[in-house]
């Protein structure tokens, strides 16, 4: 009898006996669906250029990844496709006329300075991609911020950029507009019906968890609410906040991510709560018209300690008011 | 240790920015353009010469409660006399270098050398450790800006290395690129270091097994 012969073999393991099918390639096979809708309304409203944009980040998000973990002599995981999740939310929030070199550098930095360089997935202390992209805003800040319009292409101004400009609400894109996405934007956020396709998707699989884009998505709601009743503006303000820039995708694809997330069910609702008050502040008081990357970066900076203040009771152990 | 460890220990092994890691707020604040770096690591050095002779020199007779005192009030001569030079001398160095330069006299490679070395050795020593100090932190600033420089600006030292400046990262001039290019540095030479370790380590036990063996089939 041979000894690969499993069927005949008694097998010892140590408990957990019952085992989930979910493993790191399988979610991250399931993210990737997740984001089709918006890559196909990016590459509708944006065409080839999308098109080039997001195979540059992925490729090279991929290659990278393979290089680091060969110089570092670690086990080649780029199957798990976590790369492949990393370089196309890259994309999604860079313009489509960025230069290609200029995108390969972005999600050369993702992966290299900002997941391999921390130890690989899993130790990563900032989001990837958000770093990819802060590291693209410093660096070329004009390329970074030449927005066109979907379909024809003309330089525009992304609708929160209109907005903090000072214009008036009729010359600003309508609700509608923003909710399909015909805007200025990076590729992946300017659609929101396609990325909240994706989102239902990934919260009926269980992947990520209400707690963190309710609480980041409810925070700027009820504040840009207030500020819009004192401007006299109504709820179109606190609408148009919530439909504009990189918040969906933020909210739902980025805060939500489980490595550099809270872990505890009340430290999502912290995190988001964080999130959505950066946004506001920066978007409202900030240099940027959009916040959306930095305050999701400065909130994974605390991640650890909402963790540790959050930590549950052990089962059967003893409140601390006891 | 001999004259010629005492200058090289600087350099590499215990280089007072790479792996001493001491000096981080003026490395990270100056090292824009490799000739602000040249003119910081050469007064920094100039500074740390003059000090560290004179304090091993006058060392029996500082006493030991006020040594920190003595210590600042000798290295804050040499550093005003530095400042004065250079203004006269070298007046856009000056103006680029700005409160970095008065601010060599809180600086802890300086006065750690002092505290751990001249205070404790004759003056010949004290100079070569502190040529190598110098000479160490000078290369290390000059690296590191080497780096932010042809990245940032896509110059060197002044001539252009690449022409189009489409290509010139604004992040490596701003803070986060010295956060970055030092830490990728720092990184890198302890990567070096760890894997000469496990080296030296697996060659020590190839060594004792054979020797384990060797004694077994002798026996």
């Amino acid at each position: 009898m041979g000894i690969d012969n499993q069927d005949n073999l008694l097998i010892v393991s140590s408990s957990p006996h019952l085992h989930g099918e979910n493993t790191v390639s399988t979610a991250m096979r399931d993210v990737l669906l997740a984001l089709i809708p918006a890559l196909i309304a990016s590459l509708y409203f944006f065409g080839l250029a999308a098109a080039k944009v997001v195979l540059t980040c992925v490729l090279v998000a991929i290659l990278s990844e393979v290089l680091a973990q060969k110089i570092m002599k670690r086990e080649v995981t780029v199957d798990d496709s976590s790369a492949v999740v990393t370089g196309l939310l890259l994309a999604f929030c860079l313009p489509a006329t960025i230069p290609w070199w200029m995108a390969a550098v972005g999600a050369m930095v993702a992966i290299i300075i900002g997941k391999q360089m921390f130890g690989g997935l899993g130790n990563n202390i900032f989001n990837p991609a958000l770093v990819g992209r802060a590291v693209l805003v410093a660096s070329w800040p004009v390329a970074m911020t030449s927005w066109v319009t979907p379909l024809d292409g003309v330089t525009t101004a992304t609708p929160l950029g209109m907005l903090k400009q000072g214009l008036a609400a009729e010359q600003l894109p309508s609700l509608g507009q923003l909710f399909l996405g015909n805007v200025g934007g990076s590729l992946g956020e300017t659609c929101a019906v396609a990325l909240l396709l994706g989102a239902i998707y990934l919260l009926y699989k269980g992947h990520i968890d209400w707690r963190t884009p309710v609480s980041y998505l409810g925070t700027v709601f009820l504040l840009t609410a207030i500020v819009g009743a004192f401007k006299g503006a109504g709820l179109w303000y606190p609408l148009y906040h919530l439909l504009t820039g990189g918040l969906i995708l933020g909210a739902f694809f980025m805060a939500t991510d489980w490595v550099t997330s809270p872990l505890t069910k009340k430290g999502k609702l912290i995190f988001g709560l964080g999130c959505g008050f950066l946004t506001v502040l920066i978007r409202l008081q900030g240099g940027y018209p959009e916040g959306v990357c930095y305050s999701i970066l400065l909130m994974n900076m605390v991640t650890p300690l909402i963790d540790r203040y959050t930590k549950p009771r052990v089962f059967g152990g003893v409140s601390k008011n006891a | 240790m001999s004259l010629g460890k005492e200058f090289s220990k600087g350099i590499l092994r215990e280089n007072p920015l790479f792996r001493l890691t001491l000096g981080m707020c003026p490395s990270l604040a100056i090292t824009t353009s490799v000739n602000n770096a040249l003119g910081m690591g050469v007064a920094f050095t100039g500074v740390l010469l003059a000090s560290n002779i004179v304090i091993s020199a006058l060392r029996k007779i500082i006493p030991e409660s006020i040594r920190i005192p003595c210590y600042i009030v000798i290295i804050a001569s040499f550093v005003t006399l530095t400042e004065m030079l250079m203004q006269a001398y070298l007046p856009e160095l000056f103006a680029s270098l700005g409160i970095f330069i008065p601010l060599i006299v809180v600086n802890c490679i300086i006065l750690g050398r002092a505290e751990a070395f001249a205070s404790k050795n004759t003056v010949v020593p004290s100079f070569m450790d502190g040529l190598g100090m110098g000479v160490g932190y000078t290369l290390a600033l000059v690296i590191v800006s080497t780096f932010r420089e042809v990245l940032g600006t896509g110059t060197f030292m002044g001539h252009v290395v690449f022409a189009d400046s489409t290509y010139s990262a604004l992040i490596m001039i701003l803070p986060p690129g010295g956060f970055i290019t030092l830490g990728c540095i720092l990184g890198f030479l302890n990567l070096l270091q760890n894997r000469k370790v496990m080296k030296n380590r697996q060659a020590t036990q190839l060594k004792l097994k054979q020797q384990v063996a060797h004694e077994v089939s002798s026996n």
